[in-house]
């Protein structure tokens, strides 16, 4: 098998199981880890993690396709997830994505194609008092305007 | 005016560390009932609090926890659910960022309350910064010898394992919520059994929602008396207010069961802004029924708001000014429950979907007045006929929005006639 967790993820690894009474439990953890060491959940990396909490591969590939949060492509650097949610487009988030959409040059759901930015539409993220909100790789920017988001990309590496 | 009981750590620097929190009082509670009191005790005293839980249900806390068999020798878990994903809500975020080990020091009375030594915290996947810190302090509370073996040197072990979900709202369900925590897709469960009887891992457990949790350790401290004081009857104490939408000051207040919706909006929130007037309101998450203008005098806490057909739900309060477009609000609500509907039931999988596309028709002036009694008669397929509460959470909105404001809907629909015509 060609994926495999390097030495340090496995011992995480083994930690997050041992944290469960049953092993399957630790699916969700173990997608988390897989996903911060391969970037995307591909098929491989599914029977990957089948085999570590010994369980068939259908199950794995049940739950990545069930969740949003596992991505099956590779994504760009920065995640850009803008939320659609009611508090957020009563106060206006279409312009929001709009705004980024040019100034990203890609579509809802697209990445760009030096793999900088990926742009997507999320549900309510729970920030609905700084509406209208995006969340970009871990981190929350709230009140945003299309002048804070322009500051926002020029600070990115 | 009341004292506040969670919120007055949000402005104290620093207030999610161990040492600022026993700096007001924290981690007392906890050696004073592990060292005084009885399981049951502890459970009587939270029934007499009239502690709702707050995650949407309402359901009594200390009721619930009183479903816990005595004389199963299976192990006891318990469940926080911090998928907080019900549009307009964002309270348990702030719990968690600053009340953090207010909920833990409430979730160690919960498990020596119900037998469990082991409790799990399910945290929707987006909250990472969040779960962070939740996994921080738990190992500071872990080395102090707060977690793990006979905490507080009592003969009481108890741990908390963090569990982070990965985007699925129905996750917040608590049946769905404990598939995904045995690490299965979010489907959820026929009910009975309750969890209370089989829950996580065939297992007793315990599902409660974070506040509901953090409100724990001040009731176990003031007693149960006192907070049931202070809300409104069968409603004990306060609960975080959220105020989102065309407010001038949105955010989280802290304010006793039973405030008038017309003060959260008018004297805490600060009015709507722009000095436009009031369209609408949803009261408690975007499950529950819109009210209008005239619907605000109502008294938030669980019968009063049932009593006008809504729901206090998560008490994430969503304002709409009068230049909302409605058609255009339940577009997005009805989008969003299609989204996130399991699919396992033909009504919600299907009734979402058409009620979206139908709105989306009159958004697109291709209405017909046919459109509303049709999108009605769906919602009213859709209820009672589901295995989850999410079916009811979608149908409930989708018919209160096109009944309330069915002139907002008749004009759209006759405007599209006539730019067709
Ligand atoms: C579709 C759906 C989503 C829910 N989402 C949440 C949630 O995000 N957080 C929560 O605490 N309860 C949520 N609930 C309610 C839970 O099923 C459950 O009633 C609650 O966690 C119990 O805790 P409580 O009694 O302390 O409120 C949801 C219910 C449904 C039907
Ligand atoms: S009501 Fe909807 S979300 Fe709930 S189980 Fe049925 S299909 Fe799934
Ligand atoms: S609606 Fe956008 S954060 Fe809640």
């Amino acid at each position: 098998m060609s994926v495999a967790f390097s030495k340090r993820a496995l011992q995480k690894c083994e930690q997050i199981i041992e944290q469960y009474p049953q092993k399957q439990a630790a699916m969700l953890p173990v997608l988390h880890l897989a996903e911060k060491e391969f970037g995307h959940i591909s098929l491989e990396v599914e029977q990957y993690v089948a085999g570590l909490l010994e369980v068939p591969p259908v199950k794995v590939h049940e739950v990545v396709t069930f969740y949003t949060l596992f991505p099956r492509e590779r994504r760009g650097k920065y995640h850009f997830q803008v939320c659609r949610g009611l508090s957020c487009d009563l106060l206006g988030c279409n312009n929001i994505m709009r705004h980024l959409k040019k100034k990203l040059r890609v579509k809802v759901g697209g990445t760009s194609k030096n793999r900088r930015y990926t742009l997507s539409e999320v549900e309510c993220l729970g920030a609905c008092e700084t509406s209208p909100m995006m969340q970009l790789n871990d981190d929350y920017y709230g009140k945003l305007t299309t002048s804070a988001v322009d500051k926002i990309v020029k600070g990115l590496k | 005016m009341v004292e506040k009981i969670i919120s007055k750590f949000f402005d104290i620097r620093d207030s999610h560390t161990i040492e600022v929190y026993e700096q007001h009082g924290g981690y007392q509670t906890i050696q004073k009932v592990l060292k005084k009191m009885k399981p049951q005790d502890v459970v009587d005293e939270v029934t007499k609090s009239n502690l709702r839980g707050l995650g949407g249900a309402g359901f009594p806390a200390g009721r619930k926890w009183s479903f816990i068999p005595k004389d199963n020798p299976k192990p006891k878990y318990l469940v926080v659910n911090a998928d907080e994903s019900e549009p307009g809500t964002f309270k348990d975020r702030y719990v968690m960022d600053h009340y953090t080990h207010g909920l833990l020091e409430g979730m160690m009375i919960a498990g020596y309350a119900i037998g469990a030594n082991l409790a799990f915290i399910y945290i929707r996947g987006e909250y990472v910064r969040q779960a962070e810190r939740l996994l921080e302090q738990i190992e500071a509370a872990r080395n102090s010898g707060y977690l793990g073996k006979g905490i507080f040197g009592s003969k009481f072990d108890f741990d908390i394992v963090v569990h982070r979900g990965a985007g699925a709202y129905i996750c917040g369900e608590e049946t769905a919520l404990l598939e995904s925590l045995e690490g299965k897709k979010g489907w959820p469960r026929m009910k009975p059994p309750f969890p209370a009887v089989e829950g996580a891992f065939g297992c007793p457990t315990i599902v409660n929602n974070v506040e509901t949790i953090a409100y724990v350790p001040t009731i176990m401290e003031r007693g149960g008396e006192w907070f049931a004081g202070i809300g409104s009857e069968q409603n004990g104490g306060m609960r975080l207010f959220g105020v989102s939408g065309h407010v001038e000051k949105p955010g989280l207040y802290e304010l006793p069961l039973g405030t008038p919706l017309r003060e959260i909006i008018y004297e805490h929130a600060g009015g709507i802004r722009n000095g436009k007037k009031l369209k609408a309101v949803v009261p408690g998450g975007s499950s529950s029924p819109i009210l209008t203008q005239d619907e605000i005098d109502v008294k938030m806490d669980y019968e009063s708001l049932a009593a006008i057909g809504s729901m206090l739900g998560s008490a994430g309060v969503i304002v709409m000014d009068d230049d909302t477009d409605i058609v255009r609000a339940l577009h997005v609500v009805m989008r969003f429950y299609h989204h996130e509907s399991c699919g396992q039931c033909t009504p919600c999988r299907e009734g979402t979907g058409w009620a979206e596309n139908i709105i989306q028709r009159i958004l697109n002036d291709e209405g017909e007045t046919s459109d509303l009694d049709n999108l009605v008669r769906i919602a009213e397929n859709i209820m009672g006929n589901t295995i989850c509460p999410l079916g009811d959470a979608a149908a409930l909105p989708l018919r209160s929005y096109v009944t309330k404001f069915r002139g907002d809907f008749e004009a759209r629909v006759s405007k599209g006639r006539k730019e067709a015509a």
